[in-house]
């Protein structure tokens, strides 16, 4: 038998059709939907006069643009109100589960998938959001979609692609003390641009990502289309049974045996190809932060920015508009830069061991003066599981409150705006021109690093301290 | 159903700058839309507008010299969000090519479902036609997708681009991939059973 990789064979077994000249019909075990990129799709569907073709593979959930105070109230913003309200009728009509505000399952659509037990390995996974990648720490094949294949698959179930081609990183070896999941993609992506993978889809492999938590698994996975990837995914192991076991829509009795017995043999073959290939040592990889307009201008907090030496052409030019907006020199140190706000939250680093990092951190210190903080649990399940370990009391007797969750500064299209000229330390995924509000600068960071710069007020190594 | 590609000749709007990606392309604030309507007013929303919402007469659509169908920008371009409004916006400001010596992935894909047809070219060759542009803002350019080149016509020189067969019926044709899906209905049902 032919020696194959773990996207291989998920990929594989979903393919419906291979269309002559052309892309694969791919079938989609589960379809997440938000209301920002769906209402298109819907209103496509009702031009053509057709109705959802499985309504049960689809769920929903409004987070792009929901306010993180008083969710009990109407939405100010009439354009956003008028969005939420639209994904809830259109859900209504089609009958498809939706998780809306108020309700126990609402969350950022890449956290409430795992929290539910909706996302399992060896499924096909999309939703018209590039951080889809996320759900690959399962090792499922997630990827983003746009509008026009939202409503492909609410009409079909299926989407036409092309197979993307397979890249393997390798990242073993032991890890330094205050290096998490954050830094080892961050790293990667300062390795290999933010467009070292483009067309292919990863597979992370090494001790680095075997030791790390589920949750550190999908902010590396999160993360892998920052560098161009279509998706990457992580083969699982017993700690991604552990994870989905006895979750709500994970398969159970029978089912459950069946599963795992499936889950097991989703691993690459020894001899399987992949059309590139990167290996990197843990060892060297440090507490990282950005310092640019791309997630691929990352450094090690303990280094320099880079200067536009050996640069030329569009490259220097764009290196340089880079730093202008940044406010920053070449060559300059990032450490002890003033920062104005810090942000927790997001899907790349939203869920509860995030909280548990920067709540142990801050224990028993006093956040800076000069910095507003915005911490926003991923979902309403990781509000409460917050409050019951008894982490706001920590963060609130250091001078940090918990906001309602959604996706926030992460994007800004909710009230949540760092102003123009501000620095802003975010667990995020994305440092772009504005992406945290017009102006805004973003310098993206893991939640263990925005916890010392909340302290401090100044870009901070948690090792020096 | 999409509108059918014809060859066209134009010239071409410059932007030599990398890494132009979707945030630029259509910032979030303006995606809360529930139609497709209105997208090209605000594409490249804060370089083509000032903070005070003035026209920023530095940035290139801004110019009266740069006009065109064609757009051109430095490499990897469209990177970040999945968001098809980045798409949207470029057709609706009246761009039917966009000419890159790299695309990001689900850009590129979200354009060919759209009519927008992405045309990667060497990095060379887009050398060129920056060069090209700047000598003269009016030089014209020729996309013929039938035969898949896309020539300058102030040099003469023209570079043959790749694109999927089947990509390139459905744009050819103006067919779209939920028609031929939804004709596949009770393969795909069948192909549940198993
Ligand atoms: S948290 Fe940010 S990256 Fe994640 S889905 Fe929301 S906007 Fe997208």
């Amino acid at each position: 038998m032919e020696a194959k990789t773990l996207f291989d064979k998920i990929w594989d077994a979903h393919v419906v059709k291979q269309v002559e000249g052309g892309p694969n019909v791919l079938y989609i075990d589960r379809h997440f939907i938000h209301e920002v990129t769906s209402p298109v799709a819907f209103l496509g569907l009702k031009n053509r006069g057709l109705k959802v073709f499985r309504p049960a593979q689809t769920t929903a959930t409004p987070d792009h643009n929901v306010p993180t105070e008083n969710q009990h109230l109407s939405i100010v913003d009439e354009m956003s109100r008028n969005q939420v309200e639209m994904l809830r009728r259109n859900c209504e009509e089609h009958g498809i589960t939706h998780y809306g505000l108020g309700n126990d399952g609402h969350g950022v659509v890449h956290i409430i998938g795992p929290e539910q037990g909706l996302t399992q390995p060896g499924m096909t996974i999309v939703c018209g959001d590039s951080h889809t990648s996320t759900h690959g720490a399962f090792g499922a094949v997630a990827f983003g979609i746009g509008t026009s294949e939202v409503e492909m698959v609410l009409a079909s179930q299926c989407i036409m692609q092309p197979k993307p081609k397979k890249m393997l990183i390798t990242v073993n070896g032991e890890l330094k003390p205050n290096v998490t999941a954050k830094d080892i993609v961050l790293y990667i992506i300062a390795k290999i641009s933010t467009s070292g993978g483009t067309g292919h889809f990863i597979e992370f492999a090494g001790t680095a990502f075997e030791q790390l938590t589920m949750e550190g698994r999908m902010t590396v996975c999160n993360m892998s289309i920052e560098c161009g990837a279509r998706g990457g995914l992580i083969a699982p192991d017993e700690k991604t049974i552990e994870y989905v076991k006895g979750r709500q829509f994970a398969p159970k009795g029978e089912d459950w045996d069946k599963a795992v017995a499936y889950w097991k043999t989703l691993k690459t073959d020894e001899g399987a190809e992949f059309d590139m290939a990167y290996n990197f040592d843990a060892a060297d990889i440090e507490p990282m932060i950005t310092y640019g307009t791309n997630p691929g201008m990352g450094i090690k907090i303990s280094e320099n920015i880079p200067t536009s030496e050996g640069l030329v052409g569009n490259d220097k030019v764009s290196f340089l508009k880079s730093l202008e907006y940044m406010g920053f020199n070449e060559g300059e140190a990032i450490a002890g830069k003033p920062i104005d706000y810090v942000f927790l939250g997001s899907c790349t680093n939203g869920r509860i061991e995030d909280f548990r990092t920067f709540a142990n951190y801050v224990k028993g210190k006093k956040k800076a003066d000069n910095v507003v903080a915005w911490l926003v649990p991923g979902s309403v399940a990781v509000e409460k599981q917050i409050r019951e370990e008894g982490l706001v009391e920590i963060l609130e007797a250091a001078g940090f409150e918990l906001r309602q969750p959604g996706c926030s500064a992460c994007l800004a299209m909710n009230p949540d705006k760092v102003p123009a000229g501000k620095y802003a330390v975010s667990t995020t995924n994305r440092n772009f021109e504005g992406r945290q509000g017009p102006g805004a600068r973003t310098l993206l960071a893991s939640p263990l690093v925005a916890a010392a710069c909340a302290i401090t007020g100044k870009v901070t190594n948690p090792s020096d301290l | 159903m999409i509108d059918k590609f014809i060859k066209i000749q134009s010239s071409a709007v410059p932007m030599p700058i990398e890494n132009v990606d979707t945030d630029q392309i259509i910032p979030a604030r303006f995606l809360k839309a529930v139609e497709r309507k209105g997208f090209g007013d605000n594409l490249f929303r804060d370089w083509r507008y000032t903070s005070g919402n003035t026209p920023n007469p530095e940035f290139v659509m801004n110019k009266p010299e740069f006009s065109g169908s064609i757009l051109v920008g430095g490499k990897n371009f469209g990177s970040g969000s999945s968001r098809e409004h980045a798409a949207w916006a470029i057709y609706d400001a009246g761009f039917k090519v966009v000419v890159s010596s790299f695309f990001a992935d689900i850009f590129k894909g979200n354009a060919l479902n759209n009519g927008l047809l992405p045309v990667q070219v060497s990095p060379e060759f887009l050398d060129e036609i920056f060069a090209t542009i700047s000598k003269d803002s009016k030089s014209t350019f020729t996309v013929d997708l039938e035969k898949q080149i896309f020539t300058n016509d102030a040099t003469g020189n023209s570079f043959e681009f790749e694109i999927n067969a089947y990509k390139k019926v459905c744009l050819l044709n103006g067919y779209d991939d939920i028609d031929y899906l939804v004709a596949m209905k009770e393969q795909i049902a069948e192909f549940e059973t198993k």
